[in-house]
């Protein structure tokens, strides 16, 4: 292990950078593009556990040693290893960029200590008014501003230990922060545990429900599935866990924050969410990164499982660094994420806006295998400058009655290119499974691309899919009429945007639909003009 | 408050000259009307007060309040009071009228360095004038001008311009589309604006709109110029006997 000692230029604020769960401060920094604008008011240097770079099984055993790992997770991840050497990265997306040298990244990298403001008069109010606007209450504050351990004792403990009135749950939300390979805080945990739900990083569930991994992780998205996902099977350093038991409707919205921070680093992260029969859970993933030259890989692998009458809904607000406007640096985004709708009557549901990344290699899908389950597919892809995006979903219907729903958005401004794949699929014994989909393109400015591939099947005569696409160009009729009113341009095309965007704005949680939709307004800025 | 000093100006991609040296003078208070046959710049030049890029002004000014607005983008002249209601509104999907109304408005006030209007004063300052003008409020929800009549939209129109409250209303056509009794209540609406303060500049082809909003000035626009000038008895006297004999005057 080399020990990394403050690296002169980096300076990583603990506080600030670690744990912001919400979006606010992912505007901010779309908004502060410069590096050198972006420096909170605390900057603490931290010293930093990073592996030497490159990929072998040296480094696996590494990361499974530091995770306290059991023997059975690290055969998991060498037989994930083996795999992955015979395989090769996925050339098939309308993407152009440069071979990854997969041995030139670390693969783990971790602040030695956390050291963070010692109150909350030490945190930058603008980030208090975020996790304000969470409900984070103040306890729970401190836990992600760094200022305390969840184990410590609070400046505001009460020490009474009510539970909160039946239905006054609404509007909060638990957070587990990721900073590169680590899980730094979960908030909420004592609220969550009383209901049944566990809610942890998943090295912590690795150790602490080994049965529950061990019975799901890989089930969805078993090992061999893709380069991408095999790779990040036999790496992984952090992500969350969530299970909430049977009947259990989650009390409130979960939420990971993830970021990458370390130089060089690669993220890897695996979420797990396994909702038994008969439950309901809503979960969030934002994700940030600090602007860099250099390309980041980011290969995370998320795995839903809903058993039967359980419902999943899953939404993302995505805004990893996307390079600068001549597609200098950015994050390498190859995710893999599925749900598995395994029970009769469940449900999953994918939200995500997705406005960073310089690549973005992302088809979140549904397996409809219990009958008359539901699948749904809601998304936002905004490309500026050199960004490309090749995103989609799956709908694979296997049961009877089952349906699905996909509408997607994408808007390229700049020299963007946006693809939209999608595929549908029933087998065999899907009988009157159902699909409607419907793929708009908006265009901004000339020099973008707009492309949208819909890979369609069926096996069984009652299937019915439907397929809509249009194409659109935000035209200066519309951008002079707005301006007449008074509007300025920007936020004209952003006005124009969001309408174009409504139907899906409107599946998130309500605490990021007036987030997204300034992150969008944000992302397209300088797209015209 | 509005002076245009002999005006030129084209299309700017391809040189195409539309308005060829117009004047025109209107005082604040005063209700000018500009007729002329189809084609001779009339929604031209309604587009260019307003800023837009398409026309390049190639000599001439156009001074506002003793200012010249040639620098200023569209926003920036319709946060300084100017507001054109289009002879062919805008759809814009997806955007409830309510939200784009609110939007606008709070843009304006930005501009001016004005505090932002809270949303109950905001919703009562609508419905106030969506009453006036007899429109539905559900149709404040429905995205703007989209799947409107034609009347509907001309109606949004002004009911955009109540709520703007500017200084210098240009309206192109704003008649057409209308049937007799909202002619009527658009008419009552714009009347209603009429003050010392405010100016406008009504584009009409028909005295009935000249009828209920009756014009202090009447002036003609042909193949972009103003070839005649009069009180409200020269919109008479066109309604009469057509341009033909204008044109042969000035000829
Ligand atoms: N962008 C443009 N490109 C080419 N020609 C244009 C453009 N805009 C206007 N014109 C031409 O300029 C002339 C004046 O048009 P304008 O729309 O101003 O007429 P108008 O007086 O409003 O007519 P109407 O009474 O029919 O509304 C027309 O011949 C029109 O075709
Ligand atoms: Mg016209």
């Amino acid at each position: 292990m080399r020990k990394r000692h403050p690296v002169p230029g980096l300076l990583i604020p603990v506080s600030m950078e670690t744990d912001m769960p919400a979006v606010q401060e992912t505007i901010d920094r779309v908004r502060k593009i410069d590096v050198d604008q972006y420096k909170y008011g605390f900057e603490t240097l931290i010293e930093m556990d990073v592996a030497p770079k490159g990929l072998n099984e040296d480094i696996i055993r590494l990361i499974s040693t530091k995770k306290n790992e059991p023997q059975w997770m690290l055969d998991w991840r060498l037989k994930a290893f083996e795999r992955w050497k015979t395989m090769e990265s996925p050339d098939w997306a309308r993407l152009d960029y440069p071979p990854i040298d997969f041995q030139d990244i670390h693969y783990y990298a971790a602040p030695k200590s956390m050291s963070g403001p010692a109150s909350l008069d030490e945190v930058d109010p603008e980030i208090l008014r975020t996790y304000e606007k969470l409900g984070i209450p103040l306890k729970e504050q401190e836990i992600l501003a760094g200022v305390r351990k969840a184990d410590e004792p609070s400046e505001f403990d009460d020490n009474s230990d009510t539970p909160p009135a039946e239905g006054s749950y609404s509007g909060r939300v638990a957070v587990d922060a990721v900073f590169d390979s680590v899980s730094v805080a979960t908030t909420f945990k004592k609220e969550l545990q009383k209901a049944g739900v566990i809610f942890m990083p998943i090295s912590e569930a690795i150790r602490e429900h080994p049965e529950l991994v061990q019975k799901y992780l890989g089930s969805v998205v078993p090992i061999s599935d893709n380069f991408f996902a095999t790779m990040n099977s036999a790496v992984f350093t952090d992500g969350s866990f969530v299970y909430v038991p049977k009947g259990v409707r989650c009390p409130m919205e979960l939420s990971t924050y993830f970021r990458i921070n370390e130089r060089n680093t690669g993220q890897f992260e695996r979420t797990l969410i396994i909702a038994d029969e008969g439950s309901y859970v809503s979960y969030l993933e934002g994700c940030t990164a600090p602007q860099r030259d250099e390309n980041q890989l980011h290969a995370a692998v998320v795995e839903l499982v809903a058993l039967g009458d359980a419902e999943i809904k899953y939404s993302t607000v995505q805004n990893w660094y996307p390079g600068d406007k001549d597609g200098k640096g950015g994050i390498y985004n190859f995710v893999t994420k599925r749900g598995d709708c395994r029970g009769a009557n469940s449900r999953i549901s994918w939200t995500q806006v997705e406005t960073g990344s310089a690549i973005t290699w992302k088809y979140p899908s549904c397996i409809l295998r219990g009958d008359n389950s539901r699948g749904e597919f809601y998304s936002i892809a905004v490309s500026n400058g050199r960004q490309q995006i090749d995103s989609g979903t799956k709908m694979i219907h296997l049961g009877k009655n089952t349906s699905s729903r996909i509408i997607s958005k994408g808007i390229s401004a700049g020299n963007s290119s946006n693809t939209y794949r999608g595929q549908v699929s029933a087998h065999r014994k899907a009988s009157n499974a159902r699909n409607f989909t419907q793929c708009d393109s908006l265009l901004i400015g000339e020099e973008c691309g707009a492309h949208t591939v819909p890979y369609i099947e069926s096996k069984n005569a009652t299937a019915q899919f439907e397929h809509e696409a249009t194409t659109s160009k935000i035209s200066e009729d519309q951008l002079f009429y707005c301006m007449q009113r008074g509007i300025p341009e920007e936020e004209a095309v952003a006005l124009i945007v969001n309408g174009f965007v409504k139907d899906v704005i409107q599946q998130l949680p309500m605490e990021f639909a007036v987030e997204a939709q300034k992150l969008i307004g944000i992302s397209l800025e300088g797209s015209v003009g | 408050m509005l002076e245009i000093k002999n005006l030129h100006a084209r299309v700017a991609d391809e040189g195409t000259e539309i308005l060829r040296g117009v004047n025109l003078t209107i005082e604040a208070g005063e209700v000018a009307a500009i007729m002329g046959p189809n084609g001779s710049g009339k929604s031209t030049l309604s587009y260019i007060l307003a800023g837009r890029e398409d026309y390049e002004v190639t000599e001439g000014d156009i001074l506002y309040n003793g200012e010249s607005v040639l620098e200023m983008d569209p926003a920036e002249r319709a946060a300084a009071g100017l507001f054109l209601a289009f002879q062919y509104p805008l759809e814009i999907p997806g955007v409830a009228t309510m939200t784009f109304l609110k939007t606008a408005l709070n843009a304006q006030r930005k501009a001016r360095g004005e505090a932002e209007l809270t949303t109950p004063d905001f919703m009562r300052k609508v419905k106030a004038s969506a009453e006036e003008l007899k429109i539905a409020p559900d149709m404040l929800k429905r995205p703007l001008n989209v799947g409107f009549s034609g009347g509907e939209k001309k109606r949004a129109e002004i009911l955009q311009m109540a709520l703007l409250e500017p200084k210098l209303c240009i309206m192109d056509e704003t008649d057409s589309g209308l049937d007799i009794d909202a002619l009527k209540i658009v008419s009552d609406g714009v009347n209603a604006l009429r003050s010392e303060e405010r100016a406008f500049l009504v584009i009409t082809h028909y005295q009935r709109l000249l009828d209920y909003i009756v014009p202090d000035t009447v002036h003609v626009l042909y193949k972009g110029r103003i070839i005649k000038t009069g009180d409200k008895n020269l919109a008479l006297q066109l309604e009469n006997e057509g341009y033909a004999q204008i044109v042969d005057e000035a000829a």
